[in-house]
């Protein structure tokens, strides 16, 4: 996904001379993940800049750049740190179209790992994208495979609105098909990544990855569950679910965020609302558990969804 | 000190819901552990149910009037003080059924009430109501046309589960259905879209979810189990006619419907056929009338019809029995049901081991049982386990009819009225009194020429009466 991820910037880059990149570590380092390997080399130190270690400066920036005519790529290092930044991306970024009535665009991509990954503590294994998902103005996108990440990212770039691009350090190893051709895949679109008729698991990023292996173990038992990727939160491909849930008449949740307001809240009450004739049980819920994230090995385990509740949940709406 | 949870308690059988008639206890009342709580009505009689605690009533969930599920909570007794939010909370979670009080030696299962003639049976003139019975003169007993219980003395019957296929999961099915407190049906929304759209009575599944919630699973078995058992609600919609103007809705009785359910079930499942024969009535109309001049005792014909049925029936075994789905179980006892009208419905009372009664024992009992039947005072024990039922509508002036089965037993028998017609006897005619009997049998256990054999015993016994006597 890492490489994946490098193409698409590395493509845009070079389609599109407004597309630049700032960040810590980005440019000399090669990126603390070394997604943005090889791209200083390629496009120069304009293009690719480094800075200080502070995330509202790099927000601030893009923010001004995207306004001017610029397509800015922020890197956060993780997005643990863009909550100093919040004032730039929810008053700035994604209010300026809105209150200078289109006038002012904000054509700005924040990208950056999100979620746990291993053993990194309460305060850089958060998972954020129901904070960002609350606010009108952004997009929000969260791929799960290489293929999306490229897709997507290419369409963030492209698009016309500031688009949070949440990715996930677990996921950067992450192995997978990415077409030769030039291609894009639209945000706002969800995606069906295993059919099945007796259940319809709804999960992004990460936790996509853990209900397919949840959807592995109950095939096992004979329970074939469909997973749908929504890929983008906002705007939310709302149908995909929703047809899906009509079929199997039964729905789990499944995130890497708190329960508390999660965005998993969010699509249980628009099923319910959509589909409520339709549903055999109520939506069940898997999330983080409602704790800052434990340092210790098997307490982290324990705090993230796992295949094995994600299974528990299916045999509740199951009941089985 | 403890909690008592008052839960409805199984009090028959074939119970699975009950009535709660009235509350002899008011919320607030000193309660001892063996005082009549409440009345409670059951799919055949009125019952009293005791308390199984002492303290005080503390909470009434179901009211006089509201009906409730075989085991649910219904009420709570506990100390004035106690608190009691813990029970109240488990009311969501109904506690398994208690047994039936009534361990009567009898059978373990079966049902109720069954066979109707199927004529409408004509009201009954307004002045003379069912309750004349045996006393009645001329004509026979009991309006009965229906159905008695069942009762084979061996293991369950292979009776189709009353609620839905068990569910293929590995969770066992609770069998209690239905209504949560209040008489709300608690069901899925989709469930409740499904039903609906296949005009299937969500009261009458089987909920397998949490606290007895109606899942998919549950309206696709209810829709896919044989139509036995549940008879009445798939009825296609009728046909788009000129608009009927309605009458009025009559809701459907805890007895109304285990008649619906048990005799649907019987019609379709048990191959019936018929035989009838006439019986030259004279000897018993002269033996009645002498009893009834000489001795001051009065008999009914259908003590006569009832003690030929059971010496009869000693001599054919396959027309006391029951199928069993692999096997016939033949009864070592004869137990023959009378079916008694009522107000509500019918019930078939049972005179025990009548092929070793008296005829004059007979009509005691049968006149002591019918008139307790009116009331509803019948204790289970004394409506259910018949292996043997005759219908009566002789007082209606019925010619003949048909009855239906009440199973698990094999055979029933209409009578009709004794009349004089005219007979023709070595070509000469003259006045007699004929009475015309049609046996209904269940032709997986008795063959026509067996049936025609039990009738001609039926008939030997009753043109020679004496020998009822003997």
């Amino acid at each position: 996904m890492r490489d994946a991820l490098n193409q698409a910037m590395k493509e845009e880059m070079a389609r599109d001379p407004s597309v630049f990149i700032l960040g810590e570590e980005v440019g000399a380092y090669q990126g603390a993940y070394k997604v943005t390997q090889g791209l200083l080399a390629q496009f120069g130190e304009w293009r690719v800049r480094d800075t200080p270690i502070a995330e509202e400066v790099i927000a601030g920036v893009a923010v001004g750049a995207a306004f001017i005519g610029l397509r800015p790529i922020a890197e956060m290092m993780t997005f643990n740190f863009s909550l100093l930044a919040l004032d730039m991306i929810i008053n700035h970024a994604a209010k300026y179209r809105y209150m200078s009535g289109g006038q002012v665009r904000c054509p700005m991509v924040m990208r950056g790992p999100s979620g746990a990954a291993a053993q990194v503590a309460a305060q850089h294994s958060q998972a954020f994208e129901s904070i960002y998902a609350h606010v009108p103005g952004l997009v929000v996108a969260m791929p799960a495979t290489p293929k999306d990440a490229k897709g997507m990212l290419k369409s963030a770039i492209r698009d016309d609105n500031p688009v949070i691009f949440l990715e996930n350090e677990v996921l950067y190893n992450l192995k997978g098909e990415v077409p030769e051709a030039e291609y894009h895949i639209p945000l706002g679109l969800a995606e069906v990544k295993r059919p099945g008729r007796d259940v319809t698991i709804v999960a992004w990023s990460r936790s996509c990855i853990t209900a397919l292996a949840a959807a592995t173990k109950l095939a096992e038992e004979g329970i074939e569950a469909e997973v749908v990727d929504p890929r983008t939160l906002r705007p939310l491909d709302e149908d995909v679910i929703f047809d899906s849930v009509r079929r199997t008449n039964r729905c789990v949740v499944a995130e890497e965020g708190w329960r508390m307001a999660g965005f998993g809240a969010e699509i249980s009450d628009r099923v319910q609302r959509a589909c409520f004739d339709e549903l055999d049980a109520p939506v069940v819920r898997v999330t983080a558990e409602d704790v800052p994230m434990p340092y210790a090995k098997t307490l982290e385990k324990a705090y993230l969804p796992q295949p094995e509740k994600i299974v528990d949940a299916v045999r509740q709406v199951m009941y089985r | 000190m403890a909690i008592t949870k008052v839960v409805l308690a199984k009090l028959s059988p074939t119970m699975d819901e009950g009535t709660i008639v009235k509350w002899t206890k008011n919320e607030g009342d000193p309660v001892k552990q063996g005082d009549v709580l409440a009345e409670i009505e059951t799919d055949k009689a009125n019952m009293e149910m005791e308390a199984l605690g002492s303290g005080v009533l503390r909470k009434i969930l179901v009211p006089a009037g509201g009906k409730a599920p075989v085991g649910s909570l219904i009420g709570v007794i506990a100390d004035a003080n106690e608190d009691i939010s813990k029970a109240l909370a488990a009311a969501s979670t109904p506690a398994r059924p208690a047994a039936p009080p009534a361990a009567a030696p009898q059978p373990a299962a079966p049902p109720q009430a069954a066979p109707a003639p199927q004529p409408a049976a004509p009201a009954p003139p307004p002045a003379a109501p069912p309750p004349q019975v045996a006393a009645a003169p001329p004509s026979p007993p009991p309006s009965a046309s229906a159905p008695p219980q069942p009762a084979p003395a061996q293991a369950a019957p292979p009776r189709p589960a009353p609620g839905p296929a068990p569910a293929p999961g590995p969770r066992p099915v609770p069998a209690a259905p239905v209504a949560a407190e209040g008489g709300r049906v608690k069901a899925s929304p989709l469930a409740r879209s499904m039903a609906a759209q296949r005009n299937i009575p969500l009261g009458e599944v089987a909920g397998s979810g949490p606290g007895g919630r109606i899942i998919k699973r549950d309206i696709e078995a209810w829709a896919g189990a044989p139509a036995s058992g549940r008879a009445p609600a798939q009825a296609p919609a009728p046909p788009p006619g000129p608009a009927i103007t309605p009458g009025e809705e009559i809701p459907v009785s805890n007895m109304r419907r285990a008649i619906a359910k048990r005799l649907a079930e019987s019609m379709f499942t048990a191959p019936h056929f018929y035989v009838t024969v006439e019986i030259d009535m004279d000897a018993a109309v002269a033996l009645r009338e002498q009893l009834q001049r000489g001795e001051d005792v009065k008999v009914t014909y259908n003590d006569l019809v009832l003690k030929a049925c059971a010496k009869a029936l000693t001599r054919f075994p396959m027309v006391n029995a029951s199928w069993m789905g692999d096997k016939i179980a033949t009864h070592g006892e004869v137990h023959v049901g009378v079916a008694v009208t009522i107000p509500d419905g019918l019930i078939t009372p049972v005179v025990r081991n009548a092929d070793r009664k008296s005829v004059l024992d007979i009509s005691r009992e049968v006149k002591d049982l019918a008139g307790r039947a009116r009331e509803r005072k019948l204790r289970p024990e004394e409506f259910m386990g018949s292996t043997f039922t005759v219908s009566n509508l002789g007082m209606y002036g019925v010619t003949e009819f048909t009855a239906i089965i009440n199973p698990p037993e094999s055979a029933i028998l209409a009578v009709g009225s004794v009349q004089e017609v005219p007979v023709a006897i070595d070509g000469n005619l003259r006045a007699g009194h004929r009475m015309r009997v049609t046996l209904s049998a269940d032709h997986r256990v008795v063959d026509g020429a067996m049936a025609a054999q039990f009738l001609g015993e039926v008939r030997r016994l009753l043109e020679n009466p004496v020998s009822l006597f003997v």
